[in-house]
């Protein structure tokens, strides 16, 4: 009887941790699961990707499409190489689409944020995309800001 | 020269209680195995007392210390206005440090005082020698079982703890503090990696684990056989299983999440 009991506590204690790690993983983590699983890599060259990391998201009309692979110097262009991973779902962007990047607020993280252009053709793996816009350094803005208004004095 | 040679008396005996006790998990963990069925009974109970029993007082420290994290961490972040981050705030404390060190902590109060105690007593009251003339190792029979269930609980607990204290911090910040339960998560899941996070989590933990019962067991097996020493042991059990947790999660830190 007393052996039973101890039995059935030691496997509640198991199924209870196995339950929280369901939950760490699942609720928690979400993206260790969801992504980085199939997709092409397309990259694309910006004058100035400062603030942004690897593993930052690649967003498609605000939902997340992908992640940032890798970020490298290109010495000949003189520009930074961002080499993306997008969900194989998403085979619909064409190739005049554009990468822009983007914070998520005012102090929010860096992505990379792609908008749709007019072509049939779509993009695939190892596709570059062309049109680009370099991140936003709030010290430029706040530059020309001053700058601006000390013109108008 | 006296204090020279204090200092070198001291450095010996503490390379030699180290290798003692690394001896004695050696030999506890080869030596040679009953039947499958019998180890398993013996682990299972002893699962039982070291496990089982340190539940309540993690679920309950995770529970408060979850609520105390969001209710700390909303006084700091609305002072920039980004009370949105509290979730990943919360989940990466606790995955990463609390969550193993504190359960550490708690397993050493609870688990760890009373094996080393129970160990110190069985010694005191000889039953460890009556067993080993009865010819049974005491090794394989008493320590092996408790050390390997140790060893499988911390992880176990520490997990418990994580998911406990970050339902209570969502629970506190959605409800007390008006944080919108959607942005909570979503901000969460956005830093939080399970392979980096959760995994590096659970791995401390072992090692926490691992650390605690081998100290327990230790102190128990070579303390002094009478009320004294059962006493003195089961503190210095505590205080270096404790000490040992704090020092040991500085290095993994800065080993696993350290650029």
């Amino acid at each position: 009887m007393r052996q039973k009991f101890i039995e059935i506590s030691v496997g509640l204690l198991m199924l209870a941790g196995m339950a929280a790690l369901a939950f760490l993983a699942l609720q928690v983590s979400a993206r260790g699961f969801s992504q980085n699983k199939g997709g092409f890599e397309v990259v694309a060259y910006f004058t100035n990707t400062s603030g942004l990391t690897d593993q930052a998201k690649v967003s498609f009309a605000g939902v997340t499409i992908g992640q940032v692979q890798s970020i490298e110097i290109v010495p000949s262009s003189m520009k930074a190489k961002v080499a993306m991973k997008i969900d194989k779902r998403v085979d619909y962007l064409s190739t005049d689409s554009s990468a822009v990047i983007q914070t998520a607020g005012v102090l929010g993280e860096k992505y990379v944020a792609i908008y749709p252009g007019s072509e049939d053709d779509v993009l695939k793996e190892g596709a570059e995309i062309y049109d680009t816009q370099s991140s936003i350094i709030f010290e430029d803005v706040i530059g020309k800001l001053v700058t601006n208004y000390a013109a108008k004095d | 020269m006296q204090q020279i040679g204090k200092l070198g008396r001291t450095g010996i005996a503490f390379t030699q209680s180290l290798g003692q006790s690394a001896l004695l998990l050696w030999m506890a963990l080869t030596a040679p195995p009953d039947r499958l069925s019998r180890e398993f009974r013996r682990l299972v109970t002893q699962l039982y007392f070291i496990g089982v029993n340190s539940v309540l007082i993690v679920m309950l420290s995770g529970l408060f210390i979850g609520m105390v994290l969001a209710l700390q961490g909303h006084t700091v972040l609305s002072r920039f206005g980004a009370v949105e981050a509290l979730g990943q705030l919360v989940s990466l404390t606790l995955l990463r440090e609390l969550g193993p060190v504190v359960a550490g902590l708690l397993f050493a109060g609870r688990a760890g005082s009373a094996i080393t105690a129970e160990l110190g007593f069985m010694k005191a009251t000889e039953q460890l020698s009556a067993l080993e003339m009865m010819g049974v190792d005491p090794l394989a029979h008493v320590l092996r079982p408790r050390f390997l269930a140790g060893l499988i609980s911390m992880p176990i607990l520490a997990q418990i703890f994580n998911a406990v204290a970050i339902s209570s911090a969502w629970l506190v910040s959605t409800e007390l503090l008006g944080i919108d339960s959607g942005s909570f998560w979503a901000n969460m899941q956005q830093v939080v990696d399970f392979r980096e996070d959760v995994v590096n989590g659970i791995i401390k933990a072992v090692v926490f684990g691992f650390v605690i019962t081998w100290v327990a067991l230790h102190e128990g097996y070579t303390a002094a056989p009478n009320t004294e020493g059962i006493n003195r042991s089961t503190t210095r059990s505590v205080v270096i299983a404790s000490l040992s947790v704090l020092a040991l999660d500085f290095i993994l830190t800065a080993l696993m999440f350290g650029e």
